[in-house]
């Protein structure tokens, strides 16, 4: 073993020497030379969720580079696995950016690997565009010049799911989170937006099971005892399966409304087949239910590509690839400091319509499905469902100011 | 009043996976010795196997044969690798087939990926038990009573096995004394394969009883892991009973503590594994470990000498070689080299514990991540230059170290290493859980080094001369008069006790000195990052910190260091292939089997055999 990891190290001098040379000799020829995107995600750790992910990219880099690619250059990703852990992805980005010279760097689902890739693209100013992480955090409290955002926040979203549940006449809530940053950000947003709404509302149970390691029955029980009008999940995965069968076998959602974060995504919707819970207020993403438009042709071009119905993570994805593309048009080179300058205010024509990139915070303006939960043929839909911009679910300019540090 | 009865039976309901699964790896410990990481995958296995029986068989007997079925399937799991990985192993170093089991976890991971997908299965639920009784009004599943009477049965059964029946006498013995046992004819192999299979068993059926309540996922495996080590010592070691009483224990308290305690789900356990401990120190039903039964196993550990003139030219070059590499140009091999001379030091921390102290750790990432969350708390909310935070990391891991060597060398043994991963899982919940002071786990960002450091190649050098140093003072303090005293205590505490070693004082020295080493890397480690989060100081890191430390050869000076770089090489490497998990799995158990003293120590008896001579 050491024989071999001395082989493989010689391997890597080797190869890395053999890439700076020829790197240096072609550097005259790059215009053939497809433009290089890393992308970081946790490929083992989170299969299921990245899987469809990587598909999206796929399908709209396939399409990119048959019309001719960007800057008549094709575009290609670097897809790397960092085990899920936030050293490692650290590493992978040092690697990409100076061994694969990257243009720029995306990917990451969990909020915390996303965090410290972004503190790494504003220390080593490479651009990076966090395409699935959720924290607020990313473009607020911790944003900087060179990160940017795509999908919709934890508070965008849990502000949709609150203003829908101000419209009812509820006044006790019971929230079910799991105990890690994502769900304490989505309860305090949820509590934030509501009671801004409906200064009547009260909270009589806050539930934080262990991520992953619910006891459904106990967190069943104990929303009981507190006897809320509503609930409110973050509970997702295994989690929210488990909290469902619990919570219907011991009859906790009778008579009450429940509003679930993420709970109409297929991802977590699909593994619940038949016992999908009824009648719920949620995010996600309706993709069975388009008939006609840009969202329609994106799931056509993805089932007929891959033989399988698209994920939220598939959307993101797709749209992850098409704004890199439009970032590295509108730049008009590859220069991280003009990738970067394109990307403030920058437009892109999605599956869900235009979204913008915000100047103020990076954050772009992509919205989320919301829609009521039921049963179709033996499987989670939601129906009813409306488009909501994500522009409309954000704080003011001056809030958003006051919380993300200075500008360097 | 209902509410209460309502919820002690969801206590007991979920004890009883929880117990099956803990029994199985109590029987397996109790007779191998061995600390069986792959217990959770044999668990995760018993899931999906059930799942896809259940999809076969209709009805409610193919609901309970599939149970049945799955567990006698995933015991076979358990002959094969019994057999083909941990049979070689038997003669090596204590606790060294812990590495193979490792191995063992990620091989299965991945080809349950293989097998069935990403997807998490939401488990089929039991035929004619789906509804709810009322319990004086409060709705009780008719799974989980159905759970908890089946449970007192299970651990009859498994009392009858070992109390009344001619294996059981054997497997007692077996627990008390395995060299007897084999000097009175018993076939141990065979013991301990059939102990195996029963462990594994157990362990299956634990995953395929609890489908109803959930569903198979691939994080199952090290979800459980924790849970069932905690039921195994509250109970103490190897008893049934105990790990029975341990299981309803915890679950009952779970449940009352998810309702009064919302925000407690992540400490509990070990909050109770660390009460228990303090007043049992061999758990509730364990008895004290005899002297000496679990000392060394195999080859005695060779007095240790200063490296010869040949030795120290060699390591100079290679050191020379290593300070050179910035002139390679490439930036990220020197990237890699400061990550591997970081893990190194962590190993060699450890190592100093393990090797020359006999001391096993199972939460030295506590004081990794303690350097390092000091460090970054130091620059996030004093806004102290980086050089101050480096020096206070040490000094920080160093009292934790303090404390927390206080509080577990008052045991010994595996209850040792327990109560060490129990107080890291405390540390780690409490960085968890505080926010606002410590970002929880959304960690601490933007702890970058110095303007004078921050170049890669500059704090290469730096990490060089910090990591590198400090490992050479781990030997150097190996050849001290300290060393000599710590070696002592570890071969025969009471011949060292008898000639004026206060052993205790020693071993809370090293402990110490251990932890502020640790210190030293989390705090290279921060720097080198820019940011930090628990995943630095929860199990997994500790656990990896443990393979290198047995995969280098713990008898050996040099295998933290050998067994970490190489791991990261290798690791750096097959990362970048889809099915690195399998591969790296492999690799591991391979290596194991040829190399059952360690690469270090294989290498070293290799070359003695070549040149023939002898010790």
């Amino acid at each position: 073993m050491k024989y071999r990891s001395r082989l493989s190290a010689v391997a890597i001098l080797v190869a890395s020497t053999v890439v700076s040379i020829t790197g240096a000799l072609t550097g005259v020829a790059q215009a053939a030379e497809p433009i290089k995107v890393g992308e970081i995600n946790h490929y083992k750790r989170m299969a299921a969720f990245a899987g469809p992910y990587k598909n999206g990219i796929e399908l709209a880099l396939e399409e990119i580079n048959a019309q001719g690619g960007v800057l008549e250059r094709p575009l290609e990703f670097i897809f790397r696995d960092d085990q899920g852990k936030p050293g490692e992805a650290i590493k992978i980005a040092e690697e990409l950016v100076s061994r694969d010279e990257v243009v720029m760097l995306t990917g990451t689902i969990l909020s915390n690997i996303g965090l410290a890739l972004s503190s790494f693209a504003a220390e080593k100013k490479v651009v990076y565009l966090a395409s699935e992480p959720l924290a607020d955090a990313l473009v607020w409290e911790a944003g900087n010049d060179y990160t940017f955002r795509l999908r919709a926040s934890t508070y965008m979203q849990a502000a949709m799911l609150a203003e829908e549940a101000a419209k009812t006449d509820a006044v006790t809530y019971a929230t079910i989170a799991p105990n890690y940053a994502y769900g304490k950000d989505a309860v305090a947003a949820f509590k934030k937006a509501l009671t801004a709404l409906r200064p009547d509302v009260e909270f009589v149970a806050e539930q934080w099971p262990a991520l992953f390691k619910i006891d459904a029955g106990a967190e069943a029980q104990a929303i009981e005892r507190a006897k809320p009008d509503a609930i409110f999940n973050v509970t997702f995965g295994g989690d929210l399966a488990k909290f469902v069968r619990e919570g219907t076998t011991r009859g906790l959602f009778d008579g009450r409304n429940v509003y679930g974060l993420l709970t109409g995504e297929p991802e977590y919707l699909e593994p619940l087949a038949d016992e999908a819970p009824v009648g719920w207020t949620v995010t996600g993403y309706p993709w069975y239910d388009f008939e006609s438009g840009a969202n329609k042709v994106f799931v056509d071009a993805y089932m007929e590509r891959f033989d399988d119905s698209p994920k939220i993570g598939s959307l993101v994805g797709y749209m992850t690839a098409q704004s890199i593309a439009a970032a590295i048009k509108r730049a008009g080179s590859t220069e991280m400091e003009s990738i970067r300058e394109a990307f403030i205010g920058l437009e892109v024509d999605t599956p869900v319509g235009s979204i913008v990139f915000r100047s103020q915070d990076h954050q772009a303006t992509m919205g989320a499905f919301v829609g009521t939960t039921a049963l179709q043929d033996g499987a989670g839909v939601m129906v009813d469902w409306t488009y909501k911009e994500g522009a409309n679910y954000l704080p003011s300019d001056e809030e958003v100011a006051a919380m993300r540090p200075a500008s360097q | 009043m209902g509410l209460f009865i309502a919820q002690l039976l969801t206590g007991l309901a979920n004890a009883a996976t929880l117990f099956l699964v803990a029994s199985g790896l109590s029987l397996i410990f109790g007779v191998t010795r061995i600390v069986n990481f792959a217990h959770g995958s044999f668990y995760m296995l018993g899931a999906f196997v059930g799942y896809s029986l259940m999809q076969v068989l209709p009805g409610a007997i193919g609901f309970w044969a599939s149970v049945l079925l799955s567990g006698l399937i995933v015991g076979l799991i358990g002959v094969v690798v019994e057999m083909l990985v941990l049979r070689p192993v038997y003669k090596a170093p204590e606790l060294f087939q812990l590495v193979a089991t490792f191995g063992v976890i990620l091989v299965i991971q991945d080809l349950a990926l293989m097998i069935w997908g990403a997807e998490d299965l939401l488990g089929p639920r039991a035929p004619g038990l789906k509804g709810v009784v009322r319990i004086m009004g409060e709705p009780v599943p008719l799974y989980d009573l159905a759970l908890i009477a089946m449970t007192p049965f299970v651990l009859f059964a498994l009392w009858y096995l070992i109390a009344r029946t001619r294996l059981g006498v054997l497997v007692r013995a077996a627990t008390q004394d395995r060299e007897m046992v084999a000097a009175l004819g018993v076939n141990q192999a065979w013991l301990f394969t059939g102990v195996f299979f029963l462990g594994a068993a157990l362990a299956g059926l634990g995953g395929a009883i609890q489908l109803p309540k959930g569903g198979a996922d691939l994080l199952m495996d090290f979800n459980i892991l924790a849970a069932i080590f905690v039921v195994v010592v509250i109970g103490g070691m190897g008893s049934l009973p105990g790990a029975y009483i341990a299981a309803v224990l915890i679950s009952v308290l779970n449940v009352f503590g998810v309702s009064y305690l919302p925000q407690s789900t992540l400490v509990l356990m070990f909050v109770v594994m660390a009460v228990v401990l303090t007043i049992r120190p061999y758990g509730l039903l364990g008895r004290e470990e005899v002297a000496g039964e679990h000392g060394q196993v195999g080859e005695p550990d060779r007095p240790i000498k200063p490296a010869g003139v040949r030795a120290r030219v060699i390591v100079g070059i290679g050191l020379l070689l290593l300070l050179a590499l910035p002139m390679a140009d490439s930036h990220f091999l020197v990237i890699l080299a400061t990550d591997i001379i970081i893990f190194a030091l962590f190993a060699a921390s450890l190592h100093f514990l393990l090797g020359l102290g006999g001391l096993v750790s199972f939460g030295h990432a506590a004081f990794f991540g303690a350097g390092a969350y000091v460090a970054a708390l130091l620059v996030s909310h004093a806004n102290a230059p980086m050089e101050l935070a480096f020096l206070l990391a040490p000094v920080g891991a160093g009292m934790a170290a303090l404390i927390i060597g206080w509080l577990c060398l008052r045991l010994t043994g595996v209850y040792f290493a327990m109560l060490t991963l129990a107080l890291a899982q405390l540390l780690w919940s409490l960085v968890f859980q505080w926010d606002e002071f410590t970002g929880g786990d959304d960690g601490l960002v933007n702890i970058w080094p110095a303007k004078w450091l921050s170049e890669a190649n500059s704090y290469f050098y730096f990490t060089a001369i910090v990591g590198v140093g400090g490992i050479i003072l781990l030997r150097h303090m190996a050849h001290s008069p300290f060393g000599f005293a710590l070696r002592a205590a570890r071969d025969s505490q009471r011949q060292a006790e008898a000639t004026g070693i206060d052993t205790k004082r020693v071993q809370w020295m090293a402990f110490t000195v251990a932890g502020v080493l640790a210190g030293v890397a989390g705090g290279l480690f921060v720097f080198s990052k820019g940011s930090v989060f628990p995943n630095e100081l929860e199990i997994a890191k500790s656990f990896d910190g443990l393979i290198v430390v047995f995969l280098g050869g713990v008898k050996t000076l040099s295998g933290g260091v050998v067994g970490a770089a190489s791991l990261e090489l290798v690791k750096d490497y097959l990362t970048r292939f889809e099915y690195w998990r399998l591969a790296l799995g492999l690799l591991i158990i391979f290596v194991v089997i040829v190399a059952p003293t360690g690469i270090v120590g294989s290498l070293r008896s290799l070359l003695e055999r070549v040149r023939g001579s002898s010790t």
